[in-house]
């Protein structure tokens, strides 16, 4: 069985030993790498001009609505869970979590669970950004902008009476907005392909046990985006 | 599983009936889009070295009317007189095209492509069309910077390397959409080189003939790989910043804002961090590509080829530790400046032994002076000058007086034109006829490479000694200062000589053009080469070989005795070679 | 027009030199070994009918000879090198005697605050000059650099000192001027449109004859004239 799993995502003609990954994997693996420096880059600039910061940094408990964005955490955690659970009906065989009726057929399960699994990731990643564009529209309307804080906003009252520093909510603003922001730009990328691959391989039945290429890879970028957020959620939330 | 192999297997035939569009445009063959970013990178060469002749002009002839200028707009030379603002446009866009458009892509986007899969046998590369996307996203991204120069108040003003705050801030350099077109344009370009990057290393990791290993790689192929690495990496950290640069332009975000507790050496480390990596990017290839010219011109085995991958493979890792070189006199913490110092006068090692190695190789060899040949020995003896005048810009209280004059210029130069170019000069010929089955003309490549050599050397070498004077980079007008005053009759002999080596330049492109369509018929293997691509007909046909060929040896296996010929390729089979192991196949 | 370095006038233009000029030989060595080298091999080796190449694929003393000498080389420049830094840029190099003077840059102009008669920075009696740095000779003098705007770099060709000015940072230089003359500050960083005219004139004077220019421009100072 294994010996069959390696076959197909092989090139059809004789190569010397690579690594023995299949190319699309080992393209995500690469792409991957170059995305975690893409983040590295944003992440690294927001700790470096927090730390140089000219005073007190904007305190993220009283600007941001915590509670949400942790229920939106535990969300998108879940999302990573049901892709795992999606991988594993179509990589291991293992759909006796569903029997929809006696006697089902073991592959009827199998592409149900399949079927039932990508979709609900589809559906928790579009609620984890619906949940990220309700913020950011509240975060605006309380006065939140990328360059800071707009005037006469309920945030511009209380800068004015101290409780958040007026030197460092314009920097505050900045990195918020785009570390989520490219953060929710690459879920929503995910969310779309992966409904992409929904649509037009998993619906049509083209993953077998033998292939199943494109939900690995992206279960893999799925699993980066959920630890890019884990870590964002860390730094700009609740540190 | 079978029939699916087989079929792909068929596709890789020679029957190729796809429409125009699929064949030339919108094509998903490696070959065709290495020609493409061909066509548009000696578009953009031409472009930055149009803008480098009017700096020149400025320069050597400040204030006056510039011949042919009158065409340009008011806004920008009126009268022909080139205005500040136009200079300073010059200064950047001439950095940006020859960098990120020109010399990057014709070494990358150019020779990853083509060579790749043809130089390590497989049909074509892990993902064609991401490969195809990667091409049109970097012309998308030419577009945008070539029209920023036609925008209301032109193109962006803060030098090709962004320096911000002046380039954040609209109000400091005076220009708007031109600045935010730049930003938007990189971040293009960055993405078109991650998505190439990403095919470059799964091909070469996982589609190697069977026979071809880790180190029977020819060394071209090896750069490459190495290259793609070092753009998988950095390029993002550019696109980072460039997008914060263009948040900074258009949102008012305050990442390079000093007054409202930004950082302007934020942006230095960020840019120079993906710049150093870069400045690799720029001649590990050219290194690579050298090496293979210069093995076959001198009809020899390469010196020291382990030596030469682990000199590559140290030069990509010791050139993530040595960005603050840059930013000796920039602010930064001096201590932090003793420590880049020492990673960077170390860096100088593997860059010797490659010199050594390429000298080794030429060393009791039968050297053949082709034109690729020529311009690759020209390679050495110019990348020495530029690597040796890196030295004094590594020593930091060296470079606390040459640092920003026409020392760094002259630098740089020699190892991008002296250096990357000439490795160009050599691989386009070389490579002309597996590209379009033609050859270019030798005689007329000849002159071309001796009015090169001669012109390039009588315009740059020069500027070390406006340099050690304290010429400053990037002044409009150096009549300004008393002390410049003597260099002027010197500025205006450097201006000359450029005049006359962009006009050698037309040689190039009169005999490029003419090969492509009137070159003399080119055999299978013109320069008597070892490489894969040479078991190929010229032009080397849509998917390459109908079966896939099996490598027998390393790549320079130069005057063995093995063989009657002086040369030995990598996939002929003597009787006493063994058929190497393969991977598992589909459907086997 | 001079083919070589301008006028030593600080006193680690010397140092600076010297080690430029080291440079140099180890350079020049290296660079007559290779381009000869290159020549010889391109006239000797080049290709005659019937010849075959020597068949080799290299060799590993010569790899190490050629891996070690330049390593030794460049880590022993490093070494010394970093002991003229220290001197020179470190963290305690700037002399405890030092004489401040201000520098703010801004877009396009070099604005010197001057201590006044008492020597001292940020008190009553500073005064600014416009695009004119005047110094005392033989004395180390401690320029406070600050930005208005964008990136500036403080150069002057002869001093071998330059500094970049940033916005948001307040950066310390030092040099002593030991020539007594006229010199150019030069700003050495792209700084926008007007960066090539964004220069100062630097007075280098005799203690006796810095006394009498300070007296002279506090007094014009206090007079409420804000330049020469």
């Amino acid at each position: 069985m294994t010996h069959a799993t390696v076959d197909v995502m092989r090139p059809p003609y004789p190569t010397e030993r690579g690594l023995d990954v299949y190319n699309t994997k080992l393209g995500m693996w690469v792409f991957l790498a170059s995305e975690v420096m893409f983040f590295t880059a944003l992440i690294g600039s927001y700790i470096i001009l927090r730390f140089g910061a000219p005073g007190e940094w904007a305190r993220p408990g009283i600007v941001l609505n915590i509670p949400v964005t942790a229920i939106n955490t535990f969300l998108l955690i879940c999302s990573s869970v049901t892709m795992v659970k999606a991988y594993a009906t179509v990589a291991d065989g293992e759909g006796h979590f569903f029997r929809l009726r006696p006697g089902a057929r073991l592959s009827e399960r199998l592409d149900f669970g399949l079927k039932f699994w990508m979709l609900a990731t589809i559906i928790i990643g579009a609620t984890f950004v619906s949940i990220q564009v309700y913020e950011y529209l509240h975060l605006v309307h309380r006065g939140l902008l990328p360059s800071g804080v707009r005037e006469g906003s309920e945030l511009a009252e209380l800068v004015a009476n101290g409780t958040l520093p007026a030197a460092t909510m314009g920097l505050f603003g900045s990195s918020f907005y785009t570390m989520t922001g490219f953060h929710g730009f690459h879920v929503t990328c995910g969310v779309i392909s992966m409904a992409y691959l929904y649509f037009t391989k998993t619906l049509r039945g083209k993953y077998s046990q033998q292939d199943y290429r494109g939900i690995e890879t992206i279960g893999l970028y799925w699993h980066f985006v959920d630890l890019v957020w884990i870590i964002l959620f860390t730094i700009v939330y609740l540190i | 599983m079978t029939t699916v192999a087989a079929t792909a297997q068929v596709a890789h035939g020679h029957h190729d009936d796809r429409p125009f569009i699929r064949k030339y445009i919108f094509s998903t063959d490696h070959k065709i889009i290495g020609i493409q970013f061909l066509f548009v990178s000696l578009f953009f060469l031409l472009v930055g070295g149009l803008l480098a002749m009017q700096m020149r002009w400025q320069l050597g002839f400040p204030g006056k009317p510039m011949p042919g200028g009158g065409i340009l707009p008011e806004t920008m030379a009126p009268g022909g007189v080139i205005l500040p603002e136009y200079y300073i446009q010059l200064v950047t866009m001439h950095g940006t095209f020859m960098v990120f458009f020109a010399i990057m892509p014709l070494l990358v986007g150019v020779y990853a492509n083509f060579l790749i899969p043809l130089k390590i046998g497989t049909h074509d590369m892990a993902f064609p069309r991401i490969n195809m996307w990667s091409f049109w996203s970097a012309f998308a991204a030419g577009l945008v910077m070539l029209a920023s120069l036609f925008v209301p108040e032109g193109a962006a003003r803060a030098g090709w390397t962004m320096y911000a705050p002046l380039s954040a801030r609209h109000d400091y350099s005076g220009a708007e959409l031109g600045q935010e077109l730049w930003s938007i344009s990189i971040v293009l370009l960055g993405l078109s080189s991650i998505l190439g990057s990403l095919n470059y290393i799964t091909t070469v990791i996982n589609n190697r003939a069977p026979g071809m290993t880790w180190f029977r790689m020819p060394l071209s192929v090896w750069a490459l790989f190495i290259t793609a690495i070092l753009g998988i990496l950095a390029l993002p950290v550019l696109s980072g910043a460039a997008i914060m640069l263009l948040f900074d332009q258009i949102l008012g975000t305050h990442f390079f804002d000093p007054p409202a507790g930004g950082q302007a050496l934020l942006w230095q480390h960020l840019f120079w961090f993906f710049g150093h990596p870069e400045v690799y990017i720029l001649i590990l290839p050219a290194m690579g590509m050298v090496s293979d010219i210069i093995a076959n011109g001198s009809r020899k085995p390469i010196f020291g080829y382990h030596s030469m991958v682990f000199a590559i493979i140290s030069i990509a890792f010791l050139g993530w530790i040595v960005w603050g070189h840059h930013m000796f006199v920039s602010g930064m913490n001096p201590t932090l400046g003793s420590s880049f110092m020492v990673s960077t006068l170390v860096i100088a090692v593997p860059s010797a032994v490659k010199t050594f190695n390429w000298m080794g190789t030429m060393w009791r060899g039968n050297l053949r002076f082709t034109v690729p040949m020529l311009n690759a020995v020209a390679f050495v003896a110019m990348f020495v000058i530029g690597g040796l005048s890196g030295i004094y810009m590594a020593a930091t209280p060296v470079d606390m007086f040459i640092h920003d004059t026409y020392f760094i210029v002259a630098h740089l130069h020699y190892v991008l034109f002296g250096g990357s170019l000439f490795a160009l000069f050599g691989a386009i010929p070389f490579w002309f006829p597996k590209m379009f089955g033609r050859m270019m003309s030798e005689p007329w490549g000849k002159i071309h490479f001796w009015l090169t050599f001669v012109f390039y050397n009588l315009v740059f070498f020069p500027m070390h000694t406006l340099g050690m004077a304290g010429h400053m980079r990037r002044i409009y007008d150096p009549t300004q200062y008393e002390f410049l005053k003597p260099y002027q009759p010197l500025n205006e002999f450097i201006s000359i000589s450029a005049f006359l080596l962009f006009a050698t330049q037309i040689i190039f492109f009169v005999n490029f053009w003419y090969s492509l369509f009137k070159g003399k018929k080119a055999p299978q293997n013109p320069w008597e080469d070892n490489g894969l691509e040479w078991s190929l007909a010229s032009p080397a046909p849509h998917g390459n070989w109908a079966t896939t060929p099996t490598v027998y040896r390393g790549p320079y296996e130069y005057s063995s005795p093995q063989a009657t010929e002086d040369y030995l390729p990598q996939y002929k089979k003597l009787p006493t070679d063994r058929e190497p192991a393969t991977a598992p196949v589909a459907g086997h | 027009m001079s083919w070589w370095l301008p006028l030593k006038g600080s006193t680690f233009a010397g140092e600076i030199d010297g080690l430029f000029i080291a440079i140099l030989v180890i350079t020049g060595i290296a660079f007559v070994i290779v381009e000869a080298g290159l020549i010889w091999f391109v006239v000797r080796y080049r290709a005659r009918p019937g010849r075959k190449a020597f068949y080799t694929h290299g060799s590993t003393r010569a790899e190490v000879i050629w891996t070690a000498i330049p390593a030794v080389t460049m880590v022993a420049l490093g070494l010394v090198s970093n002991h003229y830094w220290v001197q020179i840029k470190g963290r305690n190099s700037i002399p405890p005697n030092a004489y401040p003077i201000g520098i703010h840059a801004k877009q396009f102009e070099w604005q010197v605050t001057y201590p006044g008669p008492d020597g001292k920075l940020g008190t009553a009696d500073d005064f600014t000059v416009r695009n004119q740095l005047h110094v005392p000779a033989g004395r180390p003098i401690v320029l406070a650099l600050s930005s208005e705007d964008v990136i500036h770099s403080f150069f002057v060709p002869q001093f071998r000192v330059r500094q970049d000015v940033v916005p948001g940072m307040d950066i310390k230089a030092w040099f002593q001027a030991t020539v007594p003359g006229t010199y150019e500050l030069g700003c050495s960083q792209l700084c926008g449109l007007g960066h090539y005219r964004m220069r100062a004139q630097v007075f280098v004077h005799t203690p006796e004859e810095y006394d009498a220019w300070m007296k002279r421009a506090a007094k014009r100072a206090a007079q409420g004239e804000a330049s020469e």
